[in-house]
C-alpha cells in the first residue's frame, strides 16, 4: 500500500464496568466497591486502507473496544481520534456528526440488528436520510430527493449482492447471509471509510461465512474501506487481517503484522491460541492442550494476567505486569528468553 | 469389520404441519463401530441435530420417525415404548448437549446430579455411589474432585462444566455418547481440552461417540469417520482423512475449501453460491444441491441420486454412478 496515512489512533482507552451489589446490600455486608477492568490501557493505530483484527477469547475485552472506537460506549480514559478528530460518545456538534458518517458498524447477529418491522429498502435508506446522500470527494451533504434515495438503495443491494426489488421485502424473507449482506449495504449508506466489525460472520454458516467474508474483501478494495475487525476466529482472522492485535483480559499481549505474527507468534498466549485452534491439517495428529482457562476480569492475577496459563512463567511475571513494548508484551520474550517454536 | 454398533438403515423423519407434512430427514444411513467417533457435520438445517435426537428416540410430536430403522446391536430400537426406551437412554446410549448450563440444574450441587444418575441405573448406596461420582468427576479432568463434588454448577467455568456433563453422560456407562455441538460454546483453547478428553474415552473405554458439529476443524481432529450432511441426507460418509483431503461430493469439497485455514491468507475463499434448501413437502426427484452445484449436469435436475459405495466411502452423487439410461429428462 502505497498511502500509509494513519486513519484511526486509539491511545490509553480503557473502560471500567461497576459490577458492585446494589448499595444497600453493600452497606450491610461492609463490601467495597467492584469494578470490572474490561478494557486496560489498549493503544494502537489503523492506517487507510488496511484490515485491523483484534482476537482474543470471550471476556477479554475486544468487542468492548470495537464499540468505543465507534463511540457507542463512553471511554472510562484514553481517545480515540479519526482523522486527528477526536471521537466521543453522545458527541452532537455539527463537525460530530461529519466524522461519524464516514464511521459505520457491522454487528454479529443479522437476526437482531434489522428491524424486523421495516422494510429493507428503509433501513438500508437510514444513514443515507439521517446523513445525507454521500458526494465524491466528501462534498457537503444535500438533502436527497426519495428517488434520489431509492435509486442509491437500489445500488447498494446490487453492490452487495442482491437485488435491487428486495428493498420491498422485510428481514425474515432473507437467510442469514442476506441480512449480514443487508447490514452490511446499511453500514456502506452513508459512505464510510471506516467500518467496525464484530465477528461478523460467527453467526453464520461455513460456506455463507465465505461468501460474506469474500464479499467485505471486495468491497474494501473497490471502496478502500478501513476494517477494525473483531472475531475469536483466527482462521477468518489469518484470512481478513493485514495486522493483528492479541487481547487477553483487557489488555493488547501482542500486536503486529499478520503474516509476522501467524508464523512467528512471539507471546505464550498467542502460540497457545494457534495452537488450539482445531485446523483440517491436524487429521490423525494428537495434541496438548494448554490448561486451564481465562480468568474472571474482575479478579485478574496479579502480575501478568497469562502467568497463572503459561508453562514459561518466572518469578518476574508474578509481579510486574509486562509493558507492550515493541509489538509484545512479555518480559521473555524482550529478553529473548523464550525457546523458539519448533514444530 | 465387527458388526456396528449403531446402525441407521434409511431413517424417514417427518414433520406434520397444516400444509402437510415435511421431510426433514431422509434416506439417512450410516453405521458407528465400538469405540469409534463418527463426526456429523452439516450446515445449520441439514438435519444433523435430528439425526441424533431420532437415535436417543427424542423426536416429538409434530415429528416422527415415518419409515427406516435404528439398530443398536442389531436390536432396533426405534419403535420402543416410553418405558423400554428408557432402559436404554443412559445406561447405553447418553447425550451431551452444546450449552453445560443448561444441561445441569443451578438448584443442586453437582454431586447430588451424580449421585441421583448414578443410582437411577445401579443398585448402589449413596456412599457407593458418592464414590463413584468423584471418580468421574477425576476421570474427566476436574481437579480436586473430593471437594468440587461438592460445587454447584455456577460455581464452574465454561469448560468445567462441560466436564461435568460428560461426567454425567459416563454415570450409566453407556456405549454410545451422541454429542451434540459439545465445544461450540466453548473457547478455543478450552474446546482443544475437551476434544481431548473425548478421545481418550473414546479410546480408553471403547466408547463410540456421535460427534454433531458445524465445526470441521473439530471433526477433523476428533472423528474417525466422518458423515457430511445436506438438506436432511447424508451425502457423503468416509474415513476422515479421505473426505477432508480428497471428498468426492461437490457440496463436501465447497465446504472444505470454504474453510479459512491458518497457514496463508487466501486471494478469495471458495465459496458456494446460495444457501441450503428449505424443506420440502416430500422427497426431493433430484438432487438438492443441484441449484448450488457446479458440476451439475442432467440427471442431476430430474433424479436423486442414490447412495454409491466406493471402497469404505459411500457418497450419493451422479458424478459417481452410472446414470440410468433413458432417465434423465
Amino acid at each position: 500500500m502505497s498511502e500509509a496515512r494513519t486513519l484511526v489512533e486509539v491511545e490509553g482507552l480503557r473502560r471500567t464496568f461497576d459490577v458492585s451489589r446494589p448499595w444497600l446490600t453493600r452497606m450491610l455486608a461492609r463490601e467495597p466497591q467492584r469494578f470490572l477492568k474490561a478494557v486496560d490501557g489498549v493503544s494502537f493505530d489503523i492506517k487507510a486502507g488496511e484490515t485491523f483484527a483484534i482476537v482474543g477469547e470471550s471476556g477479554s475485552g475486544k468487542s468492548t473496544v470495537a464499540r468505543m472506537v465507534v463511540g457507542l460506549l463512553e471511554a472510562t480514559a484514553g481517545k480515540v481520534t479519526i482523522d486527528r478528530f477526536e471521537i466521543r460518545a453522545g458527541a452532537d456538534s455539527v463537525e460530530a456528526r461529519r466524522v461519524r458518517r464516514r464511521i459505520q458498524m457491522i454487528f454479529q447477529d443479522p437476526f437482531a440488528s434489522l428491524n424486523p418491522r421495516w422494510r429493507v429498502g428503509d433501513i438500508i435508506a437510514e444513514p443515507i436520510i439521517a446523513f445525507g446522500m454521500p458526494k465524491p470527494a466528501g462534498g457537503r451533504d444535500d438533502a436527497p430527493s426519495p428517488e434520489a434515495t431509492r435509486r442509491r438503495v437500489g445500488e447498494l443491494l446490487g453492490l452487495v449482492g442482491l437485488d435491487p426489488v428486495d428493498a420491498r421485502k422485510y428481514p425474515h424473507q432473507f437467510s442469514g447471509g442476506q441480512r449480514q449482506r443487508i447490514a452490511i449495504a446499511r453500514a456502506l449508506a452513508a459512505g464510510p471509510d471506516f467500518i467496525a466489525c464484530d465477528e461478523p460472520t460467527s453467526a453464520l454458516d461455513v460456506s455463507v461465512q465465505a461468501q460474506i467474508l469474500n464479499l467485505m474483501r471486495d468491497l474494501q478494495e473497490q471502496l478502500g474501506l478501513t476494517f477494525l475487525f473483531i472475531s475469536h476466529n483466527l482462521s477468518v482472522v489469518r484470512h481478513m487481517a493485514t495486522r493483528v492485535g492479541v487481547m487477553y483480559l483487557g489488555k493488547l499481549v501482542e500486536i503486529g503484522n499478520a503474516a509476522e505474527l501467524f508464523a512467528r507468534p512471539r507471546h505464550p498466549y498467542t502460540r497457545m491460541l494457534l495452537d488450539s485452534v482445531p485446523d483440517l491439517s491436524m487429521v490423525g495428529k494428537d495434541r496438548t492442550p494448554v490448561a486451564g482457562e481465562i480468568p474472571s476480569p474482575i479478579d485478574p492475577p496479579k502480575g501478568c494476567a497469562f502467568h497463572p496459563r503459561c508453562k514459561f512463567a518466572v518469578d518476574i511475571c508474578r509481579i510486574d505486569v509486562p509493558p507492550l513494548i515493541d509489538g509484545v508484551a512479555c518480559h521473555l520474550a524482550q529478553d529473548g528468553r523464550l525457546p523458539d517454536l519448533s514444530s | 469389520m465387527s458388526a456396528p454398533l449403531l446402525s441407521v438403515r434409511k431413517l424417514r423423519v417427518e414433520f406434520a404441519t397444516r400444509k402437510g407434512p415435511l421431510v426433514a430427514l431422509d434416506d439417512v444411513s450410516f453405521d458407528i463401530a465400538r469405540g469409534e467417533v463418527l463426526g456429523v457435520v452439516g450446515e445449520s438445517g441439514a438435519g444433523k441435530s435430528l439425526t441424533g435426537l431420532a437415535i436417543m428416540g427424542l423426536i416429538d410430536p409434530p415429528g416422527r420417525i415415518v419409515s427406516g430403522e435404528i439398530l443398536l446391536d442389531g436390536e432396533r430400537i426405534d419403535h420402543l415404548s416410553e418405558d423400554r426406551m428408557r432402559l436404554i437412554r443412559g445406561p447405553r446410549i447418553a447425550m451431551i448437549f452444546q450449552d453445560p448450563l443448561t444441561s445441569l440444574d443451578p438448584l443442586f450441587t453437582v454431586g447430588d446430579q451424580l449421585v441421583e444418575t448414578i443410582r437411577a441405573h445401579q443398585p448402589l448406596s449413596a456412599q457407593a455411589a458418592r464414590q463413584k461420582a468423584i471418580g468421574l468427576l477425576g476421570e474427566v479432568g476436574i481437579p480436586a474432585p473430593e471437594q468440587r463434588v461438592d460445587s454447584w454448577p455456577h460455581e464452574f467455568s465454561g469448560g468445567m462444566r462441560q466436564r461435568v456433563v460428560i461426567a454425567l453422560a459416563m454415570c450409566a456407562e453407556p456405549e454410545l455418547i451422541v454429542a451434540d455441538e459439545p465445544t461450540t460454546a466453548l473457547d478455543v483453547s478450552v474446546q482443544a481440552q475437551i476434544i481431548r478428553l473425548l478421545k481418550r474415552l473414546a479410546r480408553e473405554r471403547g466408547l463410540s461417540v456421535m460427534l454433531v458439529t458445524h465445526d470441521m476443524g473439530v471433526i477433523a481432529e476428533t472423528a474417525d469417520r466422518v458423515a457430511v450432511m445436506y438438506a436432511g441426507r447424508v451425502v457423503e460418509t468416509g474415513p476422515v482423512r479421505e473426505v477432508v483431503h480428497a471428498a468426492l461430493h461437490p457440496y463436501a469439497q465447497g465446504l472444505m475449501a470454504a474453510i479459512p485455514t491458518l497457514e496463508t491468507r487466501a486471494v478469495r475463499l471458495a465459496q458456494i453460491p446460495g444457501s441450503m434448501p428449505r424443506l420440502a413437502p416430500r422427497t426431493r426427484p433430484y438432487c438438492a444441491f443441484h441449484t448450488r452445484c457446479d458440476k451439475r449436469f442432467e440427471p442431476c435436475s430430474s433424479i436423486a441420486p442414490p447412495v454409491t459405495r466406493m471402497g469404505g466411502r459411500e457418497v450419493a452423487c451422479w458424478l459417481h454412478e452410472p446414470v440410468p439410461a433413458g432417465a434423465a429428462r
